[in-house]
């Protein structure tokens, strides 16, 4: 690597790439290529058959679904409270704006048990939900997506504000002297700028939600072939001393995880030639 | 006559008003304006607000009493023994980490620098889950050290070094990602010109790198201590959940809400809530900070 480097009169390359390497492989690196070296015990009929399981199945069925539904509603409501904090003066705004990172703050198990409470049948507003439209929140399918909402939120409204913050409104004044309807601006000049960070938003909301394990399992209920996420399936692996097994799932989760980290590289990139671009 | 008395935030001074409220351009009708307001605070309201409400409102549901005496006694004493030795060991840790990586990366070329970027933040597309099974793999009974371990009677998983361990690795990334955009922007001219001053090494980041860098060092130290003492799913698979021994505060709060002793488990939950609203405050007083920091070296 040192070969490649240009000169320069400041020391400490060696030092703080050594160390940087050598602690980042200790901690992170070495003891996450367990899981690819655990996962060669099994041969890929056993390792087809853990991941293939029905319940398996189901646990994908739901933790991906639960977090496609939780980014789409969080794309749709991020943006308006981005917009709202940007474009909009009103009362508290400052304080809004601190709270949007709340879920980043709150330790997971808290916002677990506090959705629970809320969505429960004698909760807040579990027991409107449930009494008057006889739906069922917590314990359940929608418990989870309640609690990928929230975990999501702040990822699209944290990508989006900034983009709409330093774009010109030029562009707008543009559009409507040449006659375009305020609709027909924001669908044409300002969607499409926003799109890339928007859909980075939304990347990032359900990559996070998929691997969410502290502020699902309280609202979940856990009940088998109906409200158990994936991950819960590698505590339960775990839980029966099958090493193997919850690895394989790991195995499973970890390359998703790759390939969700691969999209949302790309899609920064995409953002920052395209936010470049209208400079 | 009413529409065109009915201006959009009529209640509010013109100097009040938002650039893009004040822009013919840039404004919706105030129907519009109103609907998309009334829309997005109320989502905020229910999904962000109401849970953080809840966290207080069910911890003194019992009176204060009870609310004290769940915090005072000595499982959760013990807990937060844990919780504090856990931040007080990965934090530092990772912000040393985080200074040198930042270093390597922001003043120097090398090649492999956006992979040593994207491994950095790895952590972060982890599920935590996975980073508990992970150390249970290495260091647990059938892992790759465990013969090892158990013969020299060490124990790692199910133990307070697990529980550290863990806590390192979801943390990893904070105080490095803060740091490297940060100075990236600020260039490497004023350390340079130390140098070539004459400064020694250390004189240069001392003296030269430190005060620029301050702002987004305490940023990315906040947001690290809070998911640190906060961490749940990877701490929970090494921890084992013996009560008064490795247990953290989150930990804590299951096995409360577990045992249906809902009320201690919320008063101990409204303390990490407590942290969560002071990381807020702090977050909001730096952000602005390191925002002009970074516009000083444009």
């Amino acid at each position: 690597m040192a070969t490649t480097r240009n000169f320069s009169v400041l020391p400490g390359f060696g030092l703080s790439l050594g160390y940087t390497l050598v602690y980042l492989s200790i901690i992170v690196l070495i003891p996450l290529s367990a899981v690819f070296i655990k996962t060669t015990e099994l041969s890929f009929a056993e390792f087809w058959q853990v991941i293939s399981a029905p319940r398996m199945v189901a646990s994908y069925k739901l933790s991906f679904g639960a977090s496609l539904a939780a980014g789409a509603i969080n794309a749709v409501f991020g943006l308006m409270l981005a917009w709202v904090l940007v474009r909009y003066s009103f009362p508290g705004k400052r304080l809004v704006d601190a709270l949007i990172d709340l879920p980043f703050a709150l330790p997971t198990a808290v916002a677990g048990i506090s959705l629970t409470a809320i969505y429960a049948r004698n909760g807040w507003l579990g027991q409107y939900i449930e009494g008057v439209f006889g739906i069922k929140v917590a314990f359940g399918p929608l418990g989870v997506l309640v609690a990928l909402v929230f975990i999501g939120l702040p990822f699209v409204v944290r990508t989006v504000q900034p983009i709409l913050e330093d774009m010109e409104t030029e562009l707008e004044e543009a559009a409507a002297s040449l006659g375009a309807q305020r609709w027909q601006s924001f669908r044409y000049v300002v969607l499409p700028i926003l799109l890339p960070a928007l859909l980075t938003g939304f990347a990032l909301a359900f990559a996070r939600a998929v691997g969410e394990y502290g502020s699902v399992i309280f609202i979940a209920g856990n009940i088998p072939f109906v409200s158990e996420i994936t991950p819960l399936m590698i505590i339960t692996k775990l839980e029966q001393y099958d090493y193997a097994g919850a690895t394989a799932i790991a195995l499973v989760m970890l390359v998703v995880s790759f390939i969700l980290l691969l999209i949302i590289n790309g899609l920064q990139v995409w953002a920052g030639r395209r936010t470049g671009r209208n400079r | 006559m009413v529409e065109l008395t009915a201006q959009p935030a009529a209640f509010l001074p013109d100097s009040r008003k938002t650039r893009y409220e004040r822009n013919i351009a840039t404004r919706e009708s105030a129907l519009v304006k109103w609907t998309i307001l009334t829309i997005g605070l109320l989502f905020f309201l229910i999904f962000i607000f109401l849970p953080l409400a809840a966290v207080f409102t069910e911890a003194l549901r019992k009176g204060f009493d009870v609310y004290w005496r769940a915090l005072v006694e000595p499982d959760a004493l013990s807990a937060i023994k844990l919780t504090l030795t856990a931040a007080v060991i990965s934090v530092p840790l990772n912000l040393v980490f985080g200074v040198a990586a930042a270093w390597s990366i922001a003043k120097f070329e090398f090649r492999g620098k956006q992979l040593l970027t994207t491994l950095i933040d790895l952590p972060f597309s982890i599920s935590p889950v996975i980073v508990g099974l992970i150390y249970v793999l290495v260091f647990g009974a059938s892992g790759w050290f465990g013969e090892w371990l158990i013969e020299r009677n060490i124990k790692i998983i199910f133990a307070v070094p697990g529980i550290v361990l863990a806590t390192i690795f979801v943390t990893v990334p904070f105080v490095a990602r803060e740091l490297i955009p940060l100075m990236q922007a600020q260039g490497k001219e004023e350390e340079e010109a130390a140098v070539v001053l004459g400064a020694k090494g250390w004189q240069t980041f001392w003296h030269v790198t430190l005060p620029n860098i301050k702002w987004g060092l305490l940023y990315g130290v906040i947001l690290c201590n809070a998911r640190a003492m906060g961490e749940f799913g990877a701490v929970s698979v090494v921890s084992g959940h013996i009560r008064g021994m490795t247990n953290t505060l989150p930990l804590h709060v299951e096995i409360l809400y577990n045992e249906y002793n809902f009320a201690a488990a919320f008063a101990v939950a409204s303390l990490l809530a407590l942290l969560a609203l002071v990381t807020l405050v702090i977050k909001t007083f730096v952000e602005h900070r390191v925002h002009t920091q970074m516009q000083g070296t444009r």
